[in-house]
């Protein structure tokens, strides 16, 4: 069993790091033990352990080192359990793990609200508060980077650009088993003294607090680096990759987004990555980033952070805008309005996004000659964003609308990213900002964009593809149930806030004055309401995974090539390489053929396929609506 | 189209005219009579080295966050304490190095394993002559600007950040070494060494960055 070799050599690993630790201090002197070093390199040599026994060093070290390789390929489940190469395998991994932790950070704004529901402490401490808070932020932080683009991006790209796998599948599987160790750290940080710098961790406070900072820096630097490596890989697989004629102008703008979002994850996370190595470096090395007494300053740190973390907010909507237009073509039956314009502004918005991070420093004391520039530059953001805007709307005009639930999701990406949007001008303009800032209307305008913007659009796409990955089709009854439930409740919730929070309701604090507790109880409420209707979701897909009709290869009759396979794909995806001859969206249009594919007749689908509706021969796609 | 559901097959069985049956071996060429893009997937080569050159910008980032950093904390102030010549000379020796790193892929490119030995060897004792010599600029800084003060919390996290870079670099050299000795590379398929020795040029340039920064600016 990979995992249980995992776990050996981690503690092994882990052993090791910790006796040279506590050797080296020793030799040099100072105390044996000392709990930050000792985890430090202890979690470093385990994490190294980890990933060699999951399966780096059977499948891929051994070949530095001129040693022959096993390509072990597992199957049935175990394979979701080992290092799996197969990067359909991956995304159903990416996909499982991140909607589990989505429900349980969930479950934590539940206590959250409870929390809120009246004034005063009354249901945790303070302390408590904090590292609820701080968890619920850095797990949805994950969530919203990594679902769509490490689940539904590497199950959907390589068969949408027409490819067998990733540029490096053993990189990808890499990538994924980083996040274990990530999980575990910040289970372990209720056990080091907690967490209470919510997801940002600012200095001075995260440079002198309790152990379990340590913790939550580790983990968020291996989530970086995960981050990195699936940025790099999807990077390299669509520049190089594409099934002949799947020229730039033919790809489907799913991949255009996961491509943009790709650029700012390969990049900027080297600012996250190195702002939280300077906090580590101030606690371990007695260094002096952040240390204002010694010469430092705690604002380079809200510099690092936010380089990275304003672009980080494309690295989760992008994808979102992709998916909703994907969606919306399909089912508006229409070409993708502005199709060539489009990608455009998934470029300009990567451009503009590293030059705006300064508008999170309004209020933190930075020169006040910044304020204007970055003021502007937010502000031009909306242009590109528009953009997207104008094509989601031209698409759907005169469309003859198939409603089923990803569609419903997708339109309410229109809907709830449009307020999203307009909220964000009061945040960036610095007289609003000013007044604003700290407050709820911050927390509401955020879940606006991340929770009504990527969050609706996730659910369109595992809405979309489930029959795909799972080869079964869901109830859509429950699926429409599950979208109003969540799309009604989900406003009721967060309108309010804004409301709170213009009257000066706090965020990140677990007390507010009296007079908003009638509006906090409503939005608590609301909540609780809105949490009910992941249970939906939950019931719907396990059961549908189980038991649901099997789908056939393309329930929606999309064009694009995914579609024109197996449901699920067969482990090569294409029994021969798809030649693309056109555009992936000429819904409507006469006589109009995205791909050829051929069929090898050696070739016989996945066992785990579904009942076949269309002739298993060669197929091409075409629309004669 | 709106009344349709997904739920029975037999609906979409009746939709199989969306998808249209094509004759084998039919090319798309022939069906459109246009030309399509000729570009096929690329090799795994090409695939390796794209991928390096993201790799390398995205760690660029990196070092420029620790860069900035610098300036941020302490403009173009430096302390005259600064050991210059041993600066310098740290430099040159990682240039010479970049070299010869450069010779041993040249040598694994003619299939001439003894030159690419040889390099490679000379690569890596630069590599480790030059942490020697960052080891005793740190005994010296140590005293001079130590890493609680704002100077050395910025020369002791670049120069130790750079360092491991080399020591990594170090260690895929000997690797590249290793395999070179048994005679890994006589086949011409030579991306372990290229790979390497790229990387090892970016550490060098990576340098050439760091040590203006730390030793220069005024
Ligand atoms: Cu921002």
């Amino acid at each position: 069993m990979p995992l249980v070799q995992a776990f050996v050599f981690a503690a092994i690993g882990g052993v090791f790091g910790v006796g040279v630790t506590v050797a080296g201090r020793v030799l040099t002197g100072r105390e044996a033990w000392s709990l930050e070093p000792v985890v430090t390199v202890g979690y470093i040599f385990a994490l190294l352990g980890w990933l060699l026994g999951i399966g780096v060093w059977d499948q891929w070290a051994r070949e530095w080192l001129g040693l022959p390789v096993e390509h072990r390929q597992h199957r049935g489940w175990a394979r979701y359990f080992a290092f799996t190469t197969d990067h359909k395998v991956v995304g159903v991994q990416y996909l499982v793990t991140f909607v589990a932790l989505f429900l349980l950070a969930g479950l934590l704004a539940m206590l959250i609200r409870i929390e809120l529901m009246a004034p005063g402490m009354t249901f945790m401490g303070l302390g408590t508060y904090n590292q609820v808070m701080s968890l619920h932020g850095i797990v949805m932080v994950a969530v919203a980077v990594a679902t769509i683009i490490g689940g539904l991006g590497n199950y959907t790209v390589p068969l949408l650009i027409g490819a067998e796998d990733v540029a490096f599948p053993r990189l990808n599987a890499l990538s994924y088993w980083l996040v274990p160790p990530v999980a575990i750290l910040l289970i372990g940080t209720f056990f080091t003294g907690g967490l209470d710098t919510g997801w940002t961790a600012y200095p001075p406070l995260s440079d002198v607090n309790a152990a379990g900072q340590v913790l939550f820096n580790l983990a968020v630097i291996t989530f970086g680096l995960s981050s990195i490596l699936g940025g790099l890989n999807f990077l390299v697989t669509i520049a190089t990759l594409r099934a002949p004629g799947m020229g730039w102008g033919r790809l489907p703008i799913f991949v255009w987004s996961i491509f943009a979002a790709s650029l700012i994850s390969l990049t900027a996370t080297q600012f996250l990555a190195a702002g939280l190595m300077m906090i580590l470096f101030d606690r371990l090395l007695g260094m002096a980033f952040f240390r204002a007494s010694a010469g430092g300053d705690p604002l380079l740190y809200q510099h690092v952070f936010w380089f990275y973390s304003h672009p980080a907010v494309y690295i989760m909507i992008l994808p979102g805008f992709g998916l909703a237009l994907e969606v919306l073509s399909h089912f508006s039956r229409k070409p993708l309005f502005g199709y060539r314009l489009v990608p455009g502004g998934f470029i300009a918005i990567v451009v503009l996004s590293f030059v705006v991070w300064a508008h999170h420093l309004f209020t933190s004391g930075m020169s006040d000659a910044l304020h204007g520039p970055f003021m502007v530059t937010t502000e031009l953001i909306s242009i590109p964003t528009g953009l997207v805007f104008l094509s989601a709307l031209g698409t759907l005009w005169l469309g003859r609308l198939w409603l089923t639930t990803p569609m419903l999701f997708g339109l309410a990406f229109v809907f709830n990213f449009l307020i999203g949007g307009l909220t964000g001008i009061y945040l960036a303009d610095v007289p609003t900002d000013i007044h604003l800032q700290d407050t709820h209307f911050v927390v509401a305008h955020f879940h606006y964009t991340i929770v009504g913007g990527e969050i609706f659009a996730l659910f369109a796409g595992i809405y979309y593809w489930f029959p795909k990955m799972t080869g079964r089709m869901f109830s859509e009854r429950w699926g429409k149930v599950h979208f109003w439930w969540m799309f009604l409740a989900y406003h009721t919730t967060f309108i309010p806030m804004f409301w709170a929070g213009i009257h000066g309701m706090n965020r990140r604090v677990g007390d507010y004055p009296a007079e908003l507790g009638d509006v906090n109880l409503f939005i608590s409420v609301a909540a609780f309401v809105m949490g009910g209707s992941f249970v939906v979701f939950t019931a719907n897909v396990v059961w549908s995974w189980v038991r649901g009709p099997r789908a056939v290869a393309n329930p929606w009759r999309a064009h694009t090539l995914e579609w024109q396979v197996a449901s699920p794909p067969p482990i090569e995806n294409f029994p021969a390489t798809p030649v693309v001859v056109g555009s992936p969206y000429a819904y409507g249009v006469p006589g109009a053929v995205h791909a050829v594919l051929t069929t090898a007749p050696a070739h016989t689908p996945a066992a785990s396929g579904g009942a076949q509706a269309e002739p298993a021969g060669p197929a091409l796609a075409a629309d004669s609506a | 189209m709106p009344g349709w559901t997904h739920k029975t097959d037999e609906t979409v069985q009746h939709m199989s005219d969306f998808v249209l049956p094509l004759p084998k071996h039919e090319t798309a060429v022939a069906v459109h009579g246009a030309a399509v893009h000729e570009h096929a997937p690329a090799s795994s080569l090409s695939r390796n080295r794209v991928g390096l050159w993201w790799f390398i910008l995205s760690e660029c980032f990196l070092f420029l966050a620790f860069i900035s950093a610098r300036y941020y904390l302490l403009g173009l102030e430096r302390p005259a304490e600064l050991n210059q010549a041993l600066g310098l000379g740290l430099s040159l020796l990682l240039l010479v190095s970049s070299l010869t790193a450069y010779r041993a892929e040249l040598g694994a490119q003619h299939g001439d394993r003894r030159r690419l030995l040889r390099n490679t060897a000379t690569t890596i004792l630069l590599g480790l002559v030059f942490l020697m010599g960052v080891g005793y600029e740190w005994s010296e800084a140590l005293v001079h600007f130590p890493p609680s003060e704002a100077f050395g919390t910025v020369f002791f996290s670049l120069t130790g950040l750079h360092a491991f870079h080399v020591l990594s670099g170090v260690v895929l050299l000997a690797l590249v070494y290793w395999n070179a000795r048994r005679g890994r590379y006589d086949s011409g398929s030579i991306w372990g060494v290229e790979a390497s020795v790229k990387y090892w040029h970016f550490v060098d340039v990576a340098w050439v960055f760091i040590y203006p920064t730390l030793y220069l600016v005024r």
